[in-house]
Parts: C-alpha cells; sequence; structure tokens
C-alpha cells in the first residue's frame, strides 16, 4: 500500500525480549488546565519497534517527549531502563543520555559542522576522547550515508540529509532506545525514503524504537505494535497486520479510511 | 468528451537542457549611473539635493580646510600667517594647536617621560587581543601584528623608553609572532595574564601589587583541586571564596611587606594625571572587556526560571537603564565617598569604570536577550535531548548562536560606551573632548580656539568606532554558516 519501502526486510535480529525498556504506569499530563495525557499506561520491552499513530492534537508526540522528560507529567510513573524520572536532574541526565531523539524539524546545530555535531555530546557528556569521538561519529555518518558531508554545514545539506545527520547523531550516544517525533513530515516526497531505509536498519539491528509517524507503509514493514491515541488516550494496539486489517475501534477505522483511503 | 482540453498538446522532454551562461551585462559608466542615480524622477531630484548640499558644504569649509596652517606657536599667529598668504579677511583653519598639544590630547598630564609606558601598554593590548579577534585568520593576524609591532617599537623609541622595556616588548612580541605563525591559542595565557600587565604598566608602582593579585587565583585553583574530588560545586564556591578573601584581607597588606622586605617596581603615575584618550581609552577597553560577561550573565539570568534570580536581574537592568549614565557617574564620585569609611582610597577611574560597566552591561543584556529569544526552541530541546545539562547547553549551543546573532546590537552598545567616556568630563577627569580642549583654551597663546581642537578629538573618535564596526562586519561574514 506504500511504494516508499521497496526493500526485503531482515528480521534475524528484530527479536523482542523479556526484559523491560520503558514502563509507563498511569500516566497523565496537563498543559495548564487542558488535559493532554490521560491514564496512559504503555510497556515498551527491549527490541520493540512500536508506531504511534494518531490524528494532530492527540498527544503522540507529547507521550514521546515524556519518555526523555522534554515534557513533564504530572501524575503516575515513568521508568526508562530501571531509572524513574521525576524532578531529580540525575535521574533526568541519565534517562537523556541513554534516548536518542529524532526531531521532526532535525533541530542540528547550525554553527557546527556535521561531524562537531555528532561529537558534542559523547565529548561533552560521556567525557570520551576527541579523536576517539570523531572514529565514532564518521562510524555512524557511514552507516546513515553521508561521510562525505561531516566538513560540511547543515545548512549547506539536503532535509533529507540533515535529518540522517539528525539520527546519527543520536546513535553517537550508543542510545539504547530510540525515540522518533515525525522524523519524515517535514521532508519532500523523494527524501522521506531514504530518512525511512535509515530507520529500517536501525530496526534490523534490533534497536529498541519508538516512532510517532504517519508512514504507514514503515509502520507495517517494520513495527511489532501499532498503537493508535486520539484525545490523550491510547484507544486501540494491536500488530500491525491485524491493526490494518481488522482495526476494532470505530475511531480507528475513520483514522485509518481518512489515511488510507486514495 | 475527455478531461484534457482541446489545445492541451502532449508533450515529453527527450533532452534535458544544459545549463546556460546568463546574457552579457551592459556595462559602463553612463549605464551605472543611470541606474543608480537617475532611476527615476525621485532618485534625480535626490541626486541633485545630494550634489547640492555637497556643493555648500565646500563653499562652506573648503578654503577655510584648504588654508590650514600647521605650523605656528599660538592663535593669533595662526591668524597672521593666513592673514599673509591667503589675503587679509580669508578664513583659515588652524591645526598647529593639535601639533603642538597632541601631547595632551593623546596622555593628558602623564608625565611625559613616561609616554613610553602608555604606548606599550597599548601595543601589547593589541598582541593580547589578537587570538581573541583575529584566532580565525592568519593573513590578518600577519598584517596587524607587524603595523602594531613597527608602530609601537618606533613609537617607544621616539619617546625613550629604557632598553631593558624595548627588550621585554620585542620578547613578548616575537613570541606572539611565533605563536601566530603556529599556534595562535599558545598567545591566549599571555591574553589572560595582560590586565594584569597592563594595570601595572599604567599606573605603575609595586610589582608586588600584581604578584599578589595572581597570587589569589592560584590559591583558589589548588582549593578547586583538592575538593574537585569531593563535589564539583563546593569546590567551585570554595575556591572563590579563597580568591576573593585573599584579594580583600590579604593582598594588600602582604605586597606593602613584600615592597618593604624587597622594594622592585616602576615609579608610581597617579589617576589624577590621566587624561585624554589614555584615559578614554582605558575606561573604553576596560568597559568592553567587562561588560560583556556582565551582560550575558544578567541576560541568562533575567530568562532564568527561578523567580529570584529573574527579579534580580530584571530591577538591576530596568534600574540602571533607567538613570542617566552622568547620575551614575556622580554616584560614583560623589556618594560613594560618604558610605565608604573615611580614608578608604578607592580610586576614581575604578569608580568610574565600574559604573560604565554597570551602564553598558545593563544594554547589553538586553541586546543578548535578543538574540538568546530569537533561537529556535528545538534547539534547547536538541541540548536537552543528548543530556547536556544548562551550562553546556548555553555555554556550547545557546551562547554561539544568540551572540552571533547579536553581534551588530553588542558593537553599537561598546561604539555608544565608548562614545559615552567623554561624559567623565562631569566629575572632574580630563576627557579629550571637553575637558582637555578648555585646558588648552586655558594658555593665553590659543584662548579662543574651538574648531579645530573638535574637529580632531571627533576625527579620532570616528576611527575608531568606524573600525569597531568594520571589525564587527568582518565577525558577521566569517561566521556565516550557509542557509538555514
Amino acid at each position: 500500500m506504500n511504494e516508499t519501502i521497496t526493500r526485503q526486510i531482515d528480521r534475524s535480529h528484530m527479536t523482542v525480549s523479556d526484559e523491560v525498556a520503558i514502563e509507563i504506569r498511569n500516566m497523565n499530563k496537563w498543559y495548564g488546565t487542558f488535559h493532554v495525557l490521560r491514564d496512559i499506561d504503555l510497556t515498551v520491552h527491549r527490541g520493540e519497534r512500536i508506531v504511534i499513530a494518531g490524528p494532530s492534537g492527540s498527544g503522540k508526540s507529547t507521550l514521546i517527549r515524556c519518555i526523555n522528560r522534554l515534557e513533564e507529567h504530572q501524575a503516575g510513573h515513568i521508568v526508562v531502563d530501571g531509572v524513574e524520572l521525576t524532578s531529580d536532574i540525575k535521574n533526568i541526565d541519565k534517562v537523556r543520555s541513554e534516548v536518542g531523539m529524532v526531531f521532526q524539524h532535525f533541530n542540528l546545530f547550525p554553527h557546527l559542522t556535521v561531524l562537531e555535531n555528532c561529537t558534542l555530546a559523547p565529548i561533552w557528556v560521556r567525557k570520551v576522547p576527541k579523536k576517539q569521538a570523531e572514529e565514532t561519529a564518521m562510524h555512524f555518518l557511514s552507516k546513515v550515508k553521508i561521510p562525505d558531508q561531516a566538513h560540511k554545514y547543515p545548512g549547506q545539506l539536503s532535509g533529507g540529509q540533515q535529518q540522517r545527520v539528525a539520527i546519527a547523531r543520536s546513535l553517537c550516544m550508543q542510545p539504547r532506545i530510540m525515540l522518533f517525533d515525525e522524523p519524515t513530515s517535514a521532508l519532500d516526497p523523494e527524501m522521506i525514503k531514504e530518512v525511512l531505509d535509515t530507520m529500517i536498519e536501525l530496526a534490523e539491528e534490533g534497536m529498541t524504537m519508538l516512532c510517532v509517524t504517519h508512514e504507514m507503509g514503515f509502520a507495517q514493514a517494520v513495527a511489532n505494535r501499532v498503537i493508535f491515541m486520539d484525545q490523550g488516550q491510547i484507544v486501540e494496539q494491536n500488530e500491525p497486520v491485524e491493526f490494518f486489517n481488522n482495526p476494532k475501534s470505530e475511531r480507528t477505522k475513520l483514522f485509518l479510511s481518512q489515511i488510507l483511503g486514495h | 468528451m475527455s478531461d484534457t482540453h482541446a489545445q492541451t498538446v502532449a508533450f515529453v522532454r527527450d533532452t534535458m537542457l544544459p545549463a546556460a551562461p546568463p546574457p552579457a551585462q551592459q556595462a559602463g559608466a553612463v549605464r551605472w549611473l543611470r541606474e543608480n542615480l537617475f532611476s527615476g524622477p525621485v532618485n534625480t531630484v535626490l541626486t541633485l539635493l545630494g550634489l547640492a548640499i555637497i556643493w555648500f558644504l565646500y563653499v562652506a569649509f573648503g578654503d577655510w580646510f584648504a588654508h590650514s596652517v600647521w605650523n605656528a606657536d599660538s592663535l593669533p599667529e595662526c591668524r597672521d600667517i593666513i592673514a599673509q598668504t591667503w589675503g587679509e579677511g580669508a578664513r583659515g583653519a588652524c591645526f598647529a594647536v593639535i601639533r603642538e598639544r597632541w601631547n595632551q590630547y593623546v596622555f593628558g598630564f602623564y608625565p611625559p617621560e613616561l609616554y613610553w609606558r602608555p604606548v606599550m601598554t597599548f601595543g601589547l593590548l593589541m598582541v593580547a587581543l589578537m587570538p581573541v579577534l583575529f584566532g580565525a585568520s592568519l593573513s590578518i593576524r600577519r598584517i596587524v601584528l607587524s603595523a602594531t609591532v613597527a608602530l609601537t617599537l618606533l613609537a617607544m623609541i621616539a619617546l625613550g623608553a629604557p632598553i631593558v622595556w624595548l627588550v621585554f616588548a620585542v620578547a613578548i612580541m616575537a613570541f606572539a609572532f611565533y605563536a601566530s605563525e603556529t599556534e595562535i591559542t599558545r598567545l591566549l595565557p599571555f591574553s589572560a595574564l595582560f590586565p594584569l600587565l597592563g594595570v601595572w604598566l599604567l599606573w605603575g608602582g609595586s610589582l608586588w601589587g600584581p604578584i599578589f593579585v595572581l597570587v589569589g587565583p592560584v590559591l583558589g585553583w589548588i582549593t578547586w583541586r583538592v575538593l574537585s574530588p569531593r563535589s564539583a560545586m563546593l569546590a567551585t564556591i570554595m575556591a572563590a571564596l579563597v580568591t576573593v578573601v585573599f584579594w580583600l584581607f590579604v593582598a594588600g597588606d602582604a605586597a606593602g611587606d613584600a615592597q618593604n622586605l624587597l622594594p622592585m617596581g616602576i615609579p608610581a603615575v597617579a589617576s589624577s594625571s590621566f587624561g585624554g584618550f589614555l584615559l578614554s581609552i582605558t575606561i573604553g577597553v576596560a568597559g568592553i572587556a567587562l561588560s560583556l560577561p556582565l551582560g550575558i550573565v544578567l541576560a541568562l539570568a533575567r530568562r532564568s526560571d527561578m523567580f529570584l534570580i529573574t527579579t534580580l536581574a530584571v530591577v538591576f537592568i530596568e534600574f540602571i537603564r533607567g538613570v542617566p549614565l552622568i547620575t551614575l557617574l556622580f554616584v560614583a564620585s560623589l556618594l560613594l565617598n560618604y558610605f565608604l569609611p573615611p580614608g578608604t582610597s578607592f580610586d576614581i577611574i575604578l569608580r568610574v569604570i565600574i559604573m560604565v560597566t554597570v551602564f553598558a552591561a545593563a544594554y547589553m543584556a538586553e541586546v543578548i536577550r535578543g538574540g538568546l529569544a530569537a533561537l529556535p526552541k528545538g534547539q534547547y530541546e536538541a541540548a536537552d535531548a543528548l543530556g547536556l545539562d544548562y551550562w553546556k547547553a548555553q555555554r556550547l549551543i545557546v551562547l554561539p548562536q544568540a551572540l552571533k546573532i547579536s553581534i551588530p546590537g553588542i558593537v553599537s552598545t561598546f561604539i555608544g560606551m565608548f562614545k559615552d567616556t567623554t561624559l567623565v568630563t562631569f566629575v572632574g577627569l580630563y576627557d579629550p573632548l571637553k575637558s582637555m580642549s578648555d585646558a588648552v583654551r586655558a594658555s593665553t597663546s590659543w584662548k579662543g580656539i574651538y574648531w579645530e581642537p573638535y574637529i580632531f578629538v571627533g576625527f579620532i573618535f570616528f576611527l575608531i568606532c568606524f573600525g569597531m564596526s568594520r571589525y564587527s562586519m568582518y565577525l558577521e561574514r566569517r561566521l556565516q554558516r550557509g542557509h538555514r
């Protein structure tokens, strides 16, 4: 149904273990008096690839932004890799250095070269020696297929290249979990594929991933679970085949008919 | 009926067009004139108006400048020369006053036999600024450094600097050249030490003073090394505390005792001897160097999410900005004396520098806050998401970009502050524009000369401010990083 994904996917390393990576219990969040997230319960196991879908304003981005505390939750618990997110700065920094995040608008640092973008956090947060950080950065830049752009500035790259740099930048921190917040929504159609390919490769290596995306082809090809949200709540979650072919709730059916209808 | 319009012709391109060169531009002066000066009726009128103004200025001042006299000992002599050369009733400028009194405009009442000291200080200031201002360009460094070295050494020799000091200056400059050619950051320790060296060279006195000032941070650093394994926060606070306590309670007495035991130093020059551009540049450079960091701290404080800190910053900034600089200078010169314990000697230039710094920093804070606000929120989020803490995020991500955006505003504040240094005339210091010109006019030979000193001083101020402005444009160009 979606022609952006054409390749064969190697599933040999896509295994889900029993180990819990993220545990969200009874989480609630408000923006002022507006109740954005309501009673969210979600357990993510290591190796899972979860796609979160839903209409705009349903709270999907807010949900994953709570996982690395870019947004603060007001009630309930979020435990990431065994560390509970509270207002304790130490815990927050610990979680953030374990969880990589890719944004819709890339958010690369425009005053630094691509290589410096990738080495900054390892050097200053992980205290990796500069030389070693650069080697790691070149490794991941090769993986996202832009090692030759290492000494350019982000402003000189195309959108797709910038997003791949952003992915490499996150990977340089060697995270155990990756969060993607609509990574392809700001891209031209021709560039979506190159970013999705990079994400698929990451999934093939067994990375634990949470993706907010409208790319349903990606969800079908890679995800092991699709979560549908509306009005701040999880409305339905299921494995992709069931989710797309046999949606249970009326809201999900309506949503799917609208985004897949044409 | 088909969807296709009757005239729509199907088309498939089988070869792509190669890129073609643009059409040749018509060139020539006539074309340039027509495009830039006479493109329409309004532009034509404005051009003619501009020409008229230039003509008017020429008629008004042309002969005055053309008849200027540079060799004379007094204003009446000047007038005689003009009358003899150009006929009775001719007008002419008498720049001879500059020729005769240039030293007062440059050095104030600094002892003439020590003129070489401010010259050397200024030369070394340029050297110390090299890694800060021109860290990125070897070719610019070569030009500026060569000019600085040549001018400084020639001036020092002409002013009769002792050979020991010449050798000292040459040694530092040789090292600067070596650092510039190999790795310019090697010069940074000298840049860090320069404020002490500069102050000592200008005011003179015992060498033990700067030495004991230096001991403070060294003790602080030792404290930090000892305590940092326990807690970084505690170590930083204790190190700062040790340094400040040492400066306040130990350094002064210790330097005095050391001077008694082993006298070492150069002749002291009192602050009252400072004047002219020496005074302006001293206050200006100190104000610029101190107001930028203070402005950054204030800007960050104002955007902090801690209520008390934000409130303090807002009150400080709004209060300082809401008061004329002259008020602050009066506070510095008069009120502080009432509040300080009797007998406290608190140098007037130091007091003025503090007030000018505080004043400029309040404006600076708002300029930088503008830059901080212009940064997209995503930059902060990306820094957070990578696990950078507040200070690292500010230092590595936020400030480099915010300061770059604010360069024009920052340099405007610098330029404004440098020109404001002339206001020190109101607290009895000899600024080059008002007090010094009054002092020159007070002598019988130059009584009644008004235009020439103002033109001269204004011209020097213009040169320095224009230099700062061009530097800011260079910096903006250099920091350009492609389009976002």
